[in-house]
């Protein structure tokens, strides 16, 4: 056996593949479905954030101030530990699923909760003024017209925190949730071949991949105009 | 509450581990941060080279990694490689994984930056009798990285959270201690104080960042 035959049957060994390309295929479901929450909260959150705070509420603004600041300092993996392993000492026992939820969650909503809010203090002072004169409500100058041209700006940095901040998904591994890492690691120690951790490779880039060349183009679309 | 979350008595006796964790994420992050740096200067540097035959496969390498979750990264260093004959331990493990990850992050901001320093600046240090390289290494880059400033800083602070990867693989550092004090004492009170040491530690970041980003912003209309 030469050395590559070797190599191929130890890192692309196409029986163990098989084998566990199952249980590969399921962790990406969970991979998406945590995925596709941790967006669609994250970044809700992280906008009802910053419209509270266009609010100018003093008291309101420094508690949102303090909450983005805590969740942009501490570690992902740091807030998964501790609502999985801490929140039990205090009678609630959130599963690993729910505590990688809510965390990158969290992350993500401090995160685009800055980004809204840059936006919407970049929209320049005439604006209000103009739209309050016209007749309009503070609301309905704030969701009809700050609000369409914030959103604009801050599309590609959102794009960039966002998958960044998915990618962490991965992290669920470390408190049980059986995402592809978490799948293709059990496989290997089952199997005692690294084959199922090469298709937890393939599986992450299969998904990322194109949202990460599509954020290129959509960069490029919604680019600042210097 | 305080009992289980922040007890004075589990604090004191468990200090010294904590205590020796933070100094390894200190430690982590002083070989990590200019290993990414200097990382991402190469990948930058050779996007400065406009053929298409550097500029794919730089591309791709790129988005490979923006694509390529860095703890599975990791975990494919220490638990795939040792396949091959090869054992690194943790530590190295996490160094080449971020040299990696974190390098081409910085390689995307500093091409960034360079990107902004117009071309008569280096027509004029060329024609000035400067060398390619001089022209970059005095003219381009110290322009470029002001201009970025706040991007590096702020991948900085991504990078300094990402040590606590290092857990996964049993590196030392401030989350993996912190775990071991809480299996020894059964008890919430490391994690949240680790917790808390990350917050202290990182939280001027963040506040000074904020505001950067917020003028950068704002200035850009």
């Amino acid at each position: 056996m030469t050395t590559w035959d070797r190599f191929v049957e130890t890192f692309f060994n196409a029986k163990v593949m098989l084998k566990y390309l199952p249980d590969i295929l399921s962790g990406m479901v969970v991979t998406i479905e945590l995925a596709v929450l941790i967006v669609l909260s994250g970044l809700l959150a992280g906008l009802v954030l910053a419209l509270l705070r266009a609010l100018a509420i003093r008291p309101l603004n420094w508690l949102i101030i303090f909450v983005v600041d805590l969740f942009r300092s501490l570690p992902p993996l740091v807030i998964i530990v501790l609502i999985y392993f801490g929140l039990p000492a205090a009678g609630v026992s959130p599963s690993g699923f729910v505590s990688t939820w809510l965390s990158l969650a969290f992350v993500l909503m401090a995160f685009s909760e800055e980004i809204f809010w840059a936006g919407i203090t970049s929209i320049p002072k005439g604006q209000w003024e103009a739209s309050r004169s016209t007749g309009l409500s503070f609301g309905q100058t704030l969701i009809n017209v700050v609000l369409p041209q914030a959103l604009r700006l801050t599309i590609p940095p959102l794009t960039n925190r966002t998958i960044a901040i998915t990618k962490g998904t991965a992290l669920g591994t470390v408190v049980a949730v059986t995402e592809i890492l978490g799948q293709a690691s059990s496989a290997v120690s089952n199997s005692y071949n690294p084959s199922p951790l090469m298709m937890g490779a393939a599986a992450y880039l299969v998904l990322f991949l194109p949202v990460v060349v599509a954020s290129r183009w959509i960069e490029t679309k919604f680019a600042w105009k210097r | 509450m305080i009992e289980t979350f922040f007890n004075p008595e589990i604090i004191a006796a468990i200090w010294p581990i904590v205590l020796a964790g933070l100094l390894n994420t200190i430690l982590l992050s002083l070989i990590v941060v200019p290993l990414g740096l200097f990382g991402g200067l190469i990948l930058a540097l050779l996007a400065t080279v406009h053929h298409p035959l550097v500029r794919w496969p730089l591309m791709a390498w790129v988005d490979f990694f923006r694509a390529f979750p860095p703890l599975v990264l990791l975990v494919l260093l220490f638990a795939g490689l040792p396949f091959a004959g090869l054992e690194l331990g943790g530590f190295a493990c996490v160094a080449i994984a971020f040299f990696l990850n974190t390098g081409a992050y910085y390689g995307e901001i500093l091409r960034a930056g360079i990107d902004s320093v117009p071309a008569g600046q280096v027509e004029a240090g060329r024609s000035t009798g400067l060398g390619r390289l001089q022209a970059m290494t005095y003219i381009v880059l110290p322009q470029a990285v002001r201009n970025v400033l706040p991007d590096l800083m702020s991948n900085t602070l991504e990078v300094v959270k990402l040590t606590s990867l290092g857990s996964v693989v049993a590196v030392p550092e401030l989350l993996f201690q912190a775990r071991q004090a809480q299996s020894l004492t059964y008890n919430a009170t490391p994690i949240v104080l680790a917790a808390i040491i990350y917050f202290l530690l990182l939280w001027p970041l963040v506040r000074l960042l904020s505001r950067l980003e917020n003028r950068a912003l704002a200035g850009r209309r």
